[in-house]
């Protein structure tokens, strides 16, 4: 989309380009119960926030910054501490359509990472937020953001080993 | 396996149908409604003239716009001009949305919704303004509307502010046409026009 730096897209068009990502990353962070509160609360702030953003923000690491936030009230809010820590892993939900085996134990081996390494997963890998803004959200240096999000996902490729045949899903 | 397929699957461990983001984009209309930055509501109507876009803020209607206009460079306009708080948020156009379809079925010849005029000013506004006058059924020339205005010699600037209103329908500027009877323009389309005048002459 071409928009000149006064312009901005209207709010509709960051719902819809940024909605799916932003509730995955909420998921992965504070659980399926919570998710949606945590959702709905990113987008409310953002909005209250968006004419005041910058026209050259990098408007998806703006909101899984705010989805951060807003998930650790959401988790106080629930009686839970500051930082959420691993939920009860989302269960193989068979309602859900097209959700395989190897959907659910992702989700629950994710829900199963230490919270340092899930939190840099959720916002590096689901959320594609740069290692350095992760680092600022979780503490400690870039480098030990990079080293949680590889550890994570080290432990990741172990369940989908697995999980999956030795030939692996073509 | 790659890094790219590891994620891949991770994402496919969460997801998100239409629907469950459908009915979380429903609460955060309604929630954005409630805190008082839902600046600009809009839904698309589907009507004997085509798909209509209209939009509101909370003073009243601010916007109609015929699919010929592009919808979605209409609401870079209103994003523009108004604000960039723009949701899809049907509620806020259900009084007009109900007027609408009254007008297309011919069961009402004027509308009763507040309006927003935001979007236009000078004299531009002062012709709007004075096309409610041309009533139902009838029609009136461009130099009979700038003679309302008592700026007889405006007739090109009537033209204009025609051209460029942003709430056709809803403010008739489809009433006016050429001295000779002739159509003249319309900002929806000359076809558009036609079924308009015919369905209030019927």
């Amino acid at each position: 989309m071409t928009s000149t730096p006064t312009t901005k897209v209207p709010f509709e068009a960051i719902v819809a380009l940024h909605g799916a990502t932003v509730l995955r990353v909420c998921r992965a962070v504070i659980g399926p119960n919570e998710a949606d509160d945590a959702w709905s609360e990113t987008f409310l702030a953002a909005m209250r926030a968006y004419p005041e953003l910058p026209a050259d923000a990098n408007v998806p690491a703006w909101l899984v910054t705010i989805a951060h936030r807003k998930s650790i009230d959401v988790g106080r809010a629930a009686g839970r501490r500051a930082l959420p820590v691993a939920e009860p892993p989302e269960q193989p939900s068979l309602d859900q359509p097209g959700r395989t085996e190897l959907d659910a134990d992702l989700a629950a081996a994710l829900g199963a990472l230490a919270t340092k390494q899930r939190l840099a997963v959720a916002y590096h890998y689901l959320g594609g937020l740069p290692y350095a803004e992760v680092a600022e959200l979780l503490g400690g240096t870039t480098e030990s953001a990079r080293r949680a999000a590889a550890d994570g996902m080290a432990n990741l490729r172990t369940t989908y080993r697995g999980v999956t045949p030795e030939s692996g899903i073509t | 396996m790659t890094t790219d397929e590891l994620l891949n699957a991770v994402t496919g461990a969460f997801p998100v149908d239409a629907e469950h983001l459908g009915a979380l984009h429903a609460r955060l209309a309604a929630a954005a409604d409630g805190a008082g930055i839902l600046d600009v509501a809009y839904r698309t109507l589907d009507t004997p003239v085509g798909s209509l876009l209209l939009a509101a803020t909370p003073i009243g209607l601010v916007r109609v716009a015929y699919g010929a206009e592009d919808h979605d460079a209409v609401l870079s306009q209103l994003s523009q001009r108004i604000s960039p708080r723009i949701l899809e948020a049907p509620a806020r156009l259900d009084a007009v949305t109900r007027e609408l379809d009254e007008y297309f079925e011919g069961r009402r010849r004027q509308f009763e919704v507040a309006l927003d005029w935001s979007l236009s000013s000078g004299y531009r506004s002062v012709v709007l303004h004075r096309l409610a006058d041309i009533a139902y059924g009838r029609r009136a020339s461009y130099t009979e509307v700038a003679r309302l205005t008592d700026n007889p010699k405006a007739v090109r600037a009537v033209g204009s502010a025609c051209a460029t209103n942003p709430l056709p329908v809803v403010v008739p500027c489809h009433r006016v046409v050429r001295s000779d009877g002739s159509m003249g323009g319309y900002l929806g389309g000359l076809e558009a026009k036609r079924v308009l005048l015919a369905l209030e002459s019927s």
